[in-house]
C-alpha cells in the first residue's frame, strides 16, 4: 500500500503532466493563428482563412482542456501540500494572482470574440482579439515559470520563523533560472506547435488531400521547426550550465557522474545503479562531458558523491534527460530534410510525409522529459533550501488520495484518446469537405497585397 | 500601503465578489447544461450556442476565488479543502468532463454527439450538485454528522436547481418560439424548487449557528440587515408573476426573470456573507488570523485595482458582442 505522500507526488505529477501537454500546444498555435489572421488581412487571400479555421478549432478544442485541467491545480495546492502554502505562500500567491488577474482573463475574455464573433466585429477587432488571446496565453507561461524557477533557485525573500517573506519582487520574479527556463519552454512550446502543424498538415496531405491550405501551413510549419531546432539547442545547453551553476547535483544525475572527475565523458547510454554507485553498460564519448559544460576537455565536473543524501534520484533523471535530447535530434533531421526538399521546390516523399506524422506528437514527450529532468532532479526539495517534498505533504488519509488518483487517471486516459481521435477525425473530415476553388488548385504567384471588401468568410 | 487589518477586509470583499460572479455566470451556464433536452438535438444545439462564447471566461472566475482563497487566506484554503478533499475531486473531474464534452460534441465524429451531450448534462448536474454539497458542509461546519449530511445534500440539491432556474432565466432572453416557452416552464418549475432551498437554508442556518442567530435578530444593524431577506423573498414572488406573462408581445420583458435572479443570487450571497463575517471557516478560523503577509497582499492589490476593471470592462464587450438572441455558433 502506498502512503499519502507517494501518492500525492503521484497525483500531481499525473495533473501537472497531464495539463501542460494542452498549453504546450496552445501558447505557440495562438501566434500560428495570429499570424494566419494578419496574411489574410493583408493578402485576401481564401487560403490563410482556410488554414485559419482548421486550426482555430482545434485550437478551441485544446484551449478547453487546458482551462478545465488547470482548475484542479488551484486546488491541490492547498489540498495536498498544504505546507507549501503555509512556508512560501506569501512568494507563491502573488505570482499565481498575477497569472490568474493578467492573462486567464485576458485569453478567456478574448477567447469567445476570436473563435465565435468573426461576424459579430470587424475584421481588425477580430484580429486584435486573436493578438491578445496569443498574448494572453505568452503571459501565463511568465507568471508560472516565474515562480517555477524561484522554486529552483529562490532569492529576493527573507526567512523569518521558517515563513518565506518578499523583499524584492523584481529579484523573485527575474531570479538566476527564470530568463533560461522561460525562453526554454516557449521555444519548446513553439516546437510542438510547429510539429503538431507539420504532422497533421502531412496527414492531410497523405489521405489525398489537394488543397491549398494544408501544403502551405505543412510548409510554414516546418520553417517554424527548421529555425527553432538549433535555437532550442543553443537555449538548453545556456540552461543545462546556468543549472550547472545553481543546481550541480542535478546535473550530475543528468550526466550520471557518481564521482567528482576531471575530463568526465558523455554517456551516451548506461544504466545508472544507485545502490552501488555506478553505471553499467555506458557507452560514451570520452571527454565530452566536461568540454560541453566547462568549455575545457579537462574541465572538472562535479559529482553526485558531492552532494550524499541530497541528490535526486538519478535513473528517472538521466533516462529523461536522454529521451529530451534525442527527440530534439530527431526533430532537427526532420525538420532540416523537410525544408531543404522545400526549398528545391520538390513535393516531400511519402516516407517523409510519414515520418512527420509520427513526429505530430513528439513535442509532447520532450517537453514531459525536459520537465521531469528538471522537477525530478529538484528532489528532494520542493523548494530548493527551503522546503522538502516530504515536509510539505498533506496529512489526508492515503485511501482517499488513492481514490482520487485513480479517478483523475481515468479521466485522463479517456480525454487523450478522445483528443487524438478527434483531431485526426477532424483532418479526415478536412480533406472530404470539397470547398476547394480552381483558382487555389494554381500554384499561387506572389500576390500583391490587394485589400478588398471580405465576404467570402 | 495597506495596513493588515484592512487588508484582510479588502481581500475577503474582492473574494466574496469572484466568488458571486461565479456563481451567477458560470451559474446560468451550468443551469443550462442541467435542463439540456437530450431528446431534441435542436434545441440542444441553441442552448450550447447561447453559452459559447463565454463558459471558459466564466470558469477563470472560480479560478479567481480559489487563487484569492489560496493566495490571501491560504490556512483557510487549506482548512477547507481538506475537509472537502472528496466532494471536490468530485467537482473538478465534472467541471473537466463538462468543458471538453462542449468541445467534442461539436467536433467528433457526429454518431459520438448524443453521448457528449450526455456528458455534458450530467457533468454540469454533478458539478452543481457539488458545489451544493461543499456549502452545505461549509454552513454545518464540517461536521460529520446525519443532520449535517442530509442538509448538504438538500443543499446540492437546492444549489443545482438554483443554476437551473438561473439558467432557464438566461435561455428565456436569449432564445425564442417553443424553446424559450419551454425555458419559461422551466424557470417557474425550478424558481419554485430555488425558492423552498433559499427558505430552507435561511431556517436551519441560524438554528444550529448560535452565533449566526443572534447576529440576525439581536445583533445592531439586524434592523438592516433583515431587508436582505424579505427583498429576497418578494422577488421570487415578483418573479413567478412575471414568468405567467412570457412570452410576451415582441418579446418585452424577455431580460427581466434573468435580472430578478441576479438579484436574488446577490442577496443569498450577502446574507451567507453577514451569517459567517468576519469567520472564513464558521467558528474557526477569523480573515485577520488566516491572512497572508502584508507585503504579499499589497503586491498583489496593486495590480487588481489596475487590472480589474480592465477584466471588468472586457467582459461586458465580450457579452456585448454576443448581444441578442441566439445565431447558430460557427468557428471561423
Amino acid at each position: 500500500m502506498l502512503e499519502t505522500l507517494m501518492l500525492s507526488r503521484i497525483q500531481f505529477a499525473a495533473n501537472i503532466s497531464f495539463h501542460i501537454l494542452f498549453p504546450t500546444i496552445t501558447i505557440a498555435l495562438s501566434w500560428f493563428l495570429f499570424f494566419f489572421k494578419v496574411r489574410f488581412d493583408q493578402t485576401a487571400d481564401p487560403v490563410w482563412m482556410r488554414a485559419y479555421r482548421f486550426w482555430v478549432k482545434i485550437f478551441a478544442i485544446t484551449f478547453a482542456i487546458g482551462v478545465v485541467s488547470g482548475i484542479t491545480m488551484s486546488f491541490q495546492f492547498g489540498t495536498n501540500w498544504p505546507k507549501f502554502m503555509e512556508t512560501v505562500g506569501n512568494i507563491a500567491g502573488p505570482l499565481l494572482g498575477y497569472e490568474v488577474l493578467t492573462a486567464f482573463f485576458l485569453e478567456a475574455g478574448f477567447l469567445g470574440v476570436m473563435l465565435f464573433g468573426i461576424k459579430r466585429v470587424s475584421a481588425r477587432v477580430h484580429t486584435l482579439s486573436t493578438l491578445i488571446v496569443a498574448i494572453g496565453t505568452s503571459l501565463s507561461s511568465f507568471w508560472i515559470l516565474a515562480l517555477n524557477s524561484w522554486m529552483h533557485t529562490p532569492q529576493g525573500h527573507e526567512m523569518r520563523d521558517g515563513v518565506a517573506f518578499p523583499v524584492d519582487w523584481l529579484a523573485i520574479i527575474f531570479n538566476p533560472s527564470f530568463p533560461y527556463r522561460f525562453s526554454h519552454m516557449l521555444i519548446a512550446s513553439g516546437l510542438t506547435a510547429a510539429f503538431l502543424v507539420a504532422g497533421i498538415s502531412a496527414y492531410r496531405l497523405l489521405k489525398g488531400d489537394d488543397k491549398q491550405a494544408p501544403k502551405l501551413t505543412l510548409k510554414i510549419a516546418v520553417t517554424v521547426a527548421a529555425l527553432l531546432t538549433p535555437l532550442q539547442i543553443f537555449m538548453g545547453d545556456m540552461h543545462g550550465l546556468n543549472t550547472l551553476e545553481h543546481q550541480p547535483q542535478k546535473i550530475a544525475a543528468m550526466e550520471g557522474i557518481w564521482h567528482t572527475e576531471k575530463g568526465a565523458p558523455l554517456l551516451l547510454f548506461a544504466l545508472p545503479d544507485e545502490a552501488n554507485k555506478t553505471n553499467h553498460y555506458e557507452v560514451a564519448i570520452p571527454k565530452m562531458a566536461s568540454f560541453i559544460l566547462t568549455h575545457d576537455l579537462n574541465g572538472e565536473v562535479k559529482g553526485l558523491n558531492e552532494f550524499v543524501d541530497n541528490h535526486p534520484p538519478v535513473r528517472p533523471v538521466f533516462f529523461a534527460f536522454r529521451i529530451m535530447v534525442g527527440i530534439g535530434m530527431l526533430m532537427l533531421v526532420i525538420a532540416w530534410l523537410s525544408r531543404i526538399q522545400l526549398w528545391r521546390n520538390k513535393p516531400l516523399p511519402p516516407w517523409l510525409l510519414k515520418a512527420l506524422v509520427m513526429m505530430s506528437f513528439s513535442g509532447w514527450i520532450a517537453t514531459l522529459a525536459g520537465w521531469y529532468v528538471t522537477e525530478i532532479g529538484r528532489q528532494p526539495w520542493l523548494v530548493s533550501g527551503i522546503l522538502t517534498v516530504k515536509d510539505a505533504a498533506t496529512t489526508i488519509p492515503a485511501s482517499n488520495v488513492g481514490l482520487s488518483l485513480v479517478m483523475y487517471l481515468t479521466l485522463y486516459v479517456i480525454i487523450l484518446i478522445a483528443y487524438l481521435h478527434t483531431i485526426f477525425t477532424m483532418a479526415n473530415r478536412a480533406v472530404e469537405i470539397e470547398e476547394i476553388t480552381d483558382e487555389e488548385r494554381i500554384k499561387p504567384v506572389i500576390k500583391k497585397p490587394i485589400r478588398r471588401k471580405r465576404n467570402y468568410v | 500601503m495597506f495596513e493588515a487589518h484592512a487588508l484582510a477586509i479588502i481581500f475577503v470583499t474582492l473574494m466574496g465578489v469572484a466568488v458571486l460572479a461565479y456563481a451567477i455566470l458560470d451559474g446560468f451556464d451550468l443551469g443550462v447544461g442541467i435542463l439540456l433536452p437530450l431528446s431534441q438535438e435542436d434545441d440542444s444545439d441553441t442552448m450550447i450556442a447561447s453559452i459559447g462564447p463565454f463558459w471558459d471566461a466564466n470558469e477563470t472566475w472560480l479560478v479567481l476565488a480559489i487563487g484569492l482563497l489560496l493566495i490571501a487566506f491560504p490556512a483557510a484554503h487549506s482548512y477547507i479543502f481538506k475537509e472537502l478533499y472528496l466532494p471536490t475531486a468530485v467537482l473538478l473531474i465534472s467541471l473537466v468532463l463538462r468543458g471538453v464534452a462542449f468541445d467534442f460534441r461539436a467536433k467528433a465524429a457526429f454518431s459520438h454527439k448524443p453521448t457528449w451531450n450526455k456528458v455534458f448534462k450530467i457533468g454540469s448536474f454533478i458539478a452543481a450538485m457539488s458545489q451544493g454539497y461543499m456549502l452545505g458542509m461549509y454552513v454545518m461546519g464540517f461536521e460529520s454528522t446525519l443532520i449535517a449530511y442530509t442538509f448538504s445534500i438538500i443543499s446540492a440539491l437546492g444549489v443545482a436547481a438554483a443554476y437551473a432556474y438561473i439558467g432557464a432565466c438566461w435561455l428565456i432572453m436569449k432564445t425564442e418560439g417553443d424553446l424559450q416557452i419551454q425555458a419559461v416552464n422551466w424557470a417557474k418549475t425550478m424558481g419554485l424548487v430555488c425558492f423552498v432551498g433559499v427558505l430552507l437554508v435561511s431556517t436551519v442556518n441560524p438554528l444550529i449557528n448560535p452565533e449566526v442567530l443572534t447576529k440576525w435578530f439581536y445583533g445592531p444593524s439586524t434592523m438592516y440587515f433583515l431587508a436582505v431577506p424579505i427583498l429576497c423573498f418578494s422577488l421570487f414572488v415578483y418573479s413567478q408573476y412575471q414568468l405567467r406573462k412570457l412570452p410576451a408581445d415582441n418579446d418585452q420583458g424577455c431580460w427581466q426573470p434573468f435580472v430578478a435572479a441576479v438579484i436574488i443570487f446577490i442577496l443569498c450571497f450577502v446574507g451567507l456573507a453577514f451569517s459567517f463575517f468576519p469567520y472564513i471557516v464558521p467558528d474557526k478560523l477569523t480573515i485577520w488570523q488566516s491572512a497572508a503577509a502584508p507585503e504579499s497582499l499589497n503586491f498583489i492589490l496593486w495590480g487588481a485595482i489596475v487590472v480589474i476593471p480592465i477584466i471588468i470592462s472586457y467582459t461586458i464587450f465580450s457579452y456585448w458582442v454576443f448581444w441578442g438572441k441566439v445565431e447558430e455558433l460557427r468557428y471561423y
